[in-house]
């Protein structure tokens, strides 16, 4: 796709994104939350995954930071949802820096298990920490107090505090790929020996990686606390972690705009597998079969690669 | 207080060797295979869902359950490895684990579909129900059979790959795959037999807990292979040796951990599991890579 049709795309995407929230139903709304939430998350992460190649079993952690962190602040601070998303977003990155100097030391399955193993540790403390994470009941009564004088009560309101950060999101992210910084965390991917060689401090990169990621997480993770007012232990567990691992495979791990694809793909098939059967998991786990067997370009390396022999030249630099 | 800890650490021990059955057969896998496996899990709890619908089936004898149950498992993981696993051993660390993840969802839901989504109860065994009395307090039978399970299942495996030929077979092919096949060995037949074996390891577990832990509930392989790699990690990944060790670690640490300090009982396990990662990633015994 050429720059301009790429722009023209999200103009569009902007456009619709806006029109549901002026005129959608309730449930359309909701959903919409859901999928831009999740692809808040995806996109984050794939900055770690797909670009710098490193798997996190343990990015539900900094999730879950975001989401205890914004309702911690608005039940002992202050109700004002900006702060709470600060001190959401503030306690990730605390976390991630931390979690993230031991991790990077490390790649392939020794990083993943010890993403996992943090991850977990993190789990354990909101899982036992009774009286300050409320534990398995979690934390509840999370209200959305006006934000810069405007209501944000109503769902129709909030959709657009969600909106506004999922576009503050997808700008930085695209940022990111795009800037010299972005290159490096490819190159890296690429020959983590060549890097070093070429005297960048590959742990550095991996690091400043892995915290952005963190962060993204925790952003995710407030503005879900605000939108379920409740906070869920589970949403540090290891199984949550999976998520964003299996939405960025789903768009395509390669791609920008696969995250958030993936995003839509996962919230929407689950909605409807769920109309008609209880066992969404099992139509789930079988489709991940079928990509991980034969479209492990995901559904955007798949549009891309049909741009790619239609003569455009692709995007990104696509893998084999 | 002595007597106290005793049984801490005797429940312990048994918590350890309990564990080390699941883990077996993921450190064989790994060790051999190369691949790290979440369905690993699933397994353990086919096995135990299995065994409990057999031994119901044949009258309540448990342990023609136990000998029949983790078969049918060992049908389940030979068509994973031979028609799903075997194409992806070239492909990416993401592709391979989800790959295995997508296992766990699918058995997770198919155990709801054929067993229900509750809980089911636990059947006694018979001459193990009961418990024996050591320093004055009783003792479940059942966990004292466990802990001399373990170090069972320990010595066969230990002999068959030291002494027989499949044996040292299996310890070529998983120290150098080329080699292994320059020489004549059928690596890829060679990696079936041993995922199917290690798969029958997880169910046999998976049967084995049925009585253990009491409750069968579809997601209790979620937690089970948690513990299991965190036994075999800190033993050292592909270690049989180091997931023995780890397990007993693992399974001590725990018991004292929920004894004296409750709260942080699971934070303590994953610490252990990050300090050793950190600083010998290799585990207790695994190779320096």
């Amino acid at each position: 796709m050429g720059r301009y049709k790429a722009y023209l795309l999200f103009g569009l995407m902007g456009v619709l994104l806006v029109g549901i929230g002026l005129l959608a139903g309730r449930f359309v709304l909701y959903l919409t939350m859901r999928v831009m939430l999740l692809a808040i998350f995806a996109l984050g992460y794939n900055l770690l995954l797909g670009r710098t190649g490193l798997l996190s079993f343990g990015h539900a952690a900094f999730f879950a930071c975001g989401s205890y962190g914004m309702s911690l602040c608005f039940l002992h601070v202050t109700p004002d949802p900006l702060v709470g998303i600060l001190a959401g977003v503030t306690m990730a990155v605390i976390a991630a820096l931390i979690i993230g100097f031991f991790c990077v030391r490390h790649t392939e399955i020794y990083f993943a298990m010890l993403t996992l193993a943090f991850g977990m540790m993190i789990f354990s403390l909101v899982w036992n920490l009774r009286s300050i994470t409320g534990g398995d009941d979690g934390l509840v009564g999370i209200g959305r107090a006006p934000l810069l004088g405007f209501s944000i009560a109503r769902d129709s309101q909030f959709y657009f505090v969600v909106l506004a950060f999922f576009v503050l999101t997808v700008w930085v992210v695209h940022r990111i790929r795009s800037s010299a910084f972005g290159l490096v965390l490819a190159g890296i991917r690429e020959n983590p020996q060549r890097a070093a060689f070429a005297g960048l401090s590959v742990k550095g990169y991996r690091l400043a990686a892995f915290v952005i990621s963190g962060a993204f997480a925790g952003l995710a993770g407030s503005l879900a606390a605000m939108l379920e007012s409740n906070t869920n232990p589970f949403s540090a567990h290891w199984t949550h972690s999976a998520e964003p691992v299996l939405v960025s495979l789903i768009g395509g791990l390669q791609t920008f705009t696969g995250p958030i694809v993936g995003s839509l793909i996962f919230v929407v098939l689950r909605e409807i597998i769920e109309r008609f059967t209880q066992n969404w998991m099992l139509w789930f786990g079988l489709l991940l079969l079928v990509i991980i067997m034969g479209f492990r370009g995901g559904a955007m390396g798949g549009v891309e690669r049909y741009f790619a022999q239609a003569g455009t030249k692709p995007q990104e630099e696509g893998r084999p | 207080m002595l007597e106290s800890l005793v049984h801490v650490c005797l429940a312990g021990l048994a918590q350890g060797m309990f564990v080390w059955l699941v883990a077996s057969g993921l450190t064989l896998i790994f060790g051999v295979l190369r691949v790290l496996n979440f369905a690993h899990g699933s397994f353990y709890m086919l096995g135990a869902y299995f065994c409990y619908t057999l031994l119901s089936a044949l009258g309540d004898n448990f342990w023609a359950g136990l000998l029949l149950g983790p078969l049918f498992v060992c049908a389940i993981g030979f068509v994973i490895e031979r028609f799903f696993l075997r194409y992806v051993y070239h492909f990416e660390l993401p592709y391979q684990l989800l790959l295995t993840f997508a296992f766990v969802l699918i058995f997770d839901d198919v155990v709801k579909v054929l067993w229900g989504a509750g809980s089911l109860g636990s059947p006694r065994v018979p001459g193990l129900a009961g418990s024996v009395p050591i320093l004055g307090r009783n003792f479940p039978t059942y966990s004292l059979f466990i802990m001399v399970a373990g170090p069972l299942l320990a010595l066969v495996l230990w002999l068959v790959l030291e002494k027989t030929w499949a044996g040292r077979i299996i310890r070529a092919a998983s120290s150098d795959r080329e080699m292994a096949s320059a020489i004549g060995v059928r690596v890829p037949a060679l990696y079936t037999a041993v995922f199917v074996f290690g798969t029958w390891l997880g169910a046999l577990g998976g049967g084995l807990a049925v009585p253990y832990v009491g409750l069968l509930t579809p997601g209790m392989g979620e937690t089970i292979i948690i513990e299991a790699f965190v036994v075999v990690v800190i033993g050292g990944l592909g270690s049989l040796k180091g997931a023995f060790l780890g397990a007993l670690v693992i399974g001590l640490l725990s018991s004292f951990g929920t004894r004296f300090i409750p709260t942080f009982d699971m934070f303590l396990t994953f610490i252990l599991m990050a300090v050793v990662l950190v600083w010998r990633p290799q585990g207790f015994f695994g190779e320096a890579s």
